[in-house]
């Protein structure tokens, strides 16, 4: 069974038919990465993952349960989703330690003392440890985003989204990112990325996803996708942004 | 110029007839406005929150109670809590108490507008994230959402603040001894000095108005550099 | 007659409400009718010559704050600080009981002859509105960024042609909304007047209440005629807030 089903999704901003039949599975341990020119839904599509954004027709099964269920806790299912945003989105009155420990000790019930230790685990597997006690905006955006990811992760997610993390980040601070964002891959979790960074892709997808228009128009390994890819849309995307 | 009226009752605008009388003046001023603004405070979140509510039937009775009061002058609303006190509750209420109530509903009502675009004006992204990690809707606005948005607030509370300690003044209309009401019998009775005695009550009330005001914009400073924004 | 004297608690306090008869006939009809016609015409009367004064008295003030001459912009400051500071009741009474301690006999004289509780009324509420008409005007023109200026000066504009084609037309579309609440606040501050004897709307059902015991009709429809007046007023503002303010984004 695969850890994600999609089956037929489709989704209305009112008459803006922005997903327009999507259907994919995501197995456990598979990164996925989504590209496609801006409005082609894929942000859409992952945020519907988690129910950020509704859907009007079609199922979305994680785990096996129907995530749109009536028996569904949402606030649970979400714990178990991490979503990472392009603008952080870090709560700028909590310290770093402070916004990562956050959800496990409200939603989880974690003892303040272990959410801290896992805290301060995670926050150096990212390599800002020592910024534990700052506040978000005094550090750099990259580190931002580091933070962000070590928050989601402090859930102990069994799925990963990015929603562009690298997009709003300076050139020089989008490796440090990507960095972790491999290892990530590497150390097995499930990922779904929205992102344009293909050497990324190369790296560490299995999977290549390219939407236009509310459509997957076409997907492959990342070897083939980016050698050999068969449809016109995607020769045009990938000669603009190679 | 009679200022001598003014030195002569001076401590009669500070405190009424106070300790041997009722206490009244600026400090009555002061009461009313801060045991006012107190509840008001409650009163505007709680219908602040409600407005912003996506339920309807939480939503449209605090669009009502904002819209109504919003749209009458407050010496009408004096009035009409004045007049009907009696008839609702069955015996005549204290003249202190029905200020009290009738300021607390006005100012609770633009508080709650304060409250809503305070909520409305952090970015969507701090609801999302907070949600995207599994916290409910309660604990999102508990714990990232009302802590960053009460604090962005706060200009805007003194702000209210310095509105409604003007506002107390409407309460002499009804008898209420507070510092404009003390101005006026000292008036009535001197006969000889409104303009050094409305001067100096003037003068007192820009005293306690002003600094709040001067407070409040030091505030906002301070502030603007933690808010959140969207880039 | 003391006009600074408390209102009057209702006659009939004791008397249950079930007992209570409606009529509102004799509001809506006859004699009280016309008596809270003329008094919703005052209202508009008091609002509409104190609005165009405080809207000219605003700009004035407004001006002097934004010039680079101190003494001028001392006292622009000295002007909107004190009277936003202070609570427009005493004002009303100051200007109505105080001023004829300052002003020459021969005004006095004129003004005790003609209206003097609607000049008074007036004169309160200009000088009260003009000074926060001031401070939305100062700092709607203070809000539009810095670099509009120098990019439509580093065009060849003129000092003079940069503010006249760029940068007052987009303070206007900021300054109008605030302005327009500014307004609204205008006509529910004029219930003040009545407490110095202008017969505005809530005066008069003052009036129909201690002459008919049949407050709670009066009372209604002036509270209903003030809700109107905000209602239309708001809903001038969304639609304003719609068509024109998304033009604006830096």
């Amino acid at each position: 069974m695969a850890m994600i089903e999609v089956n037929k999704l489709h989704k209305w901003y009112g008459d803006f038919h922005v997903l327009q039949g999507i259907s994919e599975n995501v197995e456990k341990g598979e990164v996925l990465v989504i590209c496609g020119p801006s409005g082609s839904g894929k942000s859409t599509f992952i945020r519907c993952i988690n129910r950020l954004e509704d859907y009007q027709k079609g199922t979305v099964f994680f785990d096996g349960k129907d995530i749109h269920d009536k028996g569904v806790d949402i606030n649970k299912l979400r714990a178990e989703i991490g979503i990472v945003f392009q603008q952080f989105n870090l709560y700028p009155h909590l310290t770093v330690l402070k916004n990562v420990t956050l959800a496990p000790i409200k939603v989880k019930n974690a003892p303040r003392e272990e959410a801290e230790k896992l805290a301060l685990s995670l926050l150096e597997r990212v390599g800002i440890h020592d910024q534990a006690h700052k506040y978000p905006a005094e550090l750099s955006g990259g580190q931002q985003q580091r933070v962000a990811i070590a928050r989601s992760l402090a859930m102990k997610p069994k799925v990963m989204l990015f929603d562009e993390p690298t997009s709003a980040l300076d050139p020089e601070m989008i490796n440090e990112v990507l960095n972790v964002m491999k290892d990530l891959a590497r150390e097995g979790m499930t990922m779904l990325c929205v992102t344009h960074e293909m050497g990324f892709a190369r790296e560490v997808a299995d999977r290549v996803i390219f939407m236009d228009g509310g459509v997957v128009v076409e997907q492959a390994p990342p070897d083939e996708f980016f050698s050999n890819p068969t449809h016109e849309r995607t020769k045009a995307f990938l000669k603009e942004i190679l | 110029m009679r200022f001598d009226v003014v030195f002569k009752n001076f401590d009669y605008f500070l405190w009424g007839a106070f300790p041997e009388g009722p206490l009244g003046g600026l400090a009555m001023t002061i009461i009313l406005a801060a045991v006012s603004i107190f509840l008001a405070f409650w009163v505007g979140l709680g219908f602040g929150l409600m407005r912003n509510s996506k339920k309807p039937w939480l939503r449209y009775p605090a669009m009502v109670y904002v819209e109504l009061v919003r749209g009458t002058p407050l010496l009408l609303l004096i009035f009409w809590f004045y007049f009907l006190a009696p008839v609702i509750v069955g015996y005549s209420v204290p003249e202190l108490q029905t200020t009290v109530v009738a300021l607390v509903v006005f100012t609770g009502a633009y508080i709650a507008e304060i409250v809503r675009a305070g909520i409305m004006a952090l970015p969507k992204g701090q609801m999302e994230a907070a949600r995207g990690t599994g916290l409910s809707h309660f604990q999102a606005m508990r714990y990232v959402i009302l802590p960053q948005s009460l604090r962005n607030m706060i200009p805007s509370f003194v702000n209210q603040f310095v509105s409604l300690t003007k506002d107390t003044s409407l309460a002499s209309t009804i008898g209420v001894l507070e510092l404009t009401r003390c101005a006026e019998q000292v008036s009535n009775r001197t006969l000889n000095a409104p303009m050094e005695i409305y001067v100096t009550i003037l003068i007192m009330y820009f005293v306690i108005c002003y600094c709040l005001t001067s407070y409040s914009r030091r505030l906002e400073k301070q502030l603007s550099r933690y808010q959140a924004r969207d880039r | 007659m003391n006009w600074g004297a408390p209102l009057a608690r209702p006659s009939k306090e004791t008397e249950p409400a079930l007992n209570y008869q409606f009529d509102w006939q004799l509001v809506l009809s006859g004699e009280y009718a016309q008596w809270l016609t003329d008094g919703v015409l005052v209202t508009l009367e008091i609002s509409a010559v104190s609005l165009l004064l405080s809207l000219l008295l605003g700009t004035i003030v407004a001006v002097m704050r934004m010039t680079r001459f101190k003494p001028l912009e001392w006292l622009g400051l000295a002007y909107t600080e004190f009277f936003r500071n202070t609570p427009l009741l005493v004002q009303i009474y100051f200007w109505y009981f105080g001023s004829s301690q300052v002003l020459p006999d021969v005004i006095n004289k004129w003004l005790y002859a003609h209206d003097f509780e609607f000049a008074a009324g007036v004169i309160s509420l200009t000088v009260y509105t003009s000074a926060f008409i001031a401070e939305e005007i100062r700092s709607g023109i203070f809000s539009i960024p810095k670099n509009q200026l120098e990019a439509s000066r580093a065009i060849g504009l003129s000092f003079i042609q940069a503010y006249r084609y760029v940068i007052l037309p987009q303070a206007f579309r900021i300054i109008i909304p605030p302005l327009i609440s500014q307004a609204l606040n205008l006509i529910k501050n004029s219930s003040l007047v009545m407490v110095i004897g202008v017969m505005d709307i809530f005066y008069m059902a003052k009036q129909i209440e201690s002459y008919s015991f049949h407050g709670f009709e009066a009372f209604t429809v002036a509270t209903l005629i003030y809700l109107s007046i905000s209602l239309v007023v708001s809903l001038c503002i969304n639609l304003y807030d719609k068509h024109y303010l998304r033009q604006i984004s830096y």
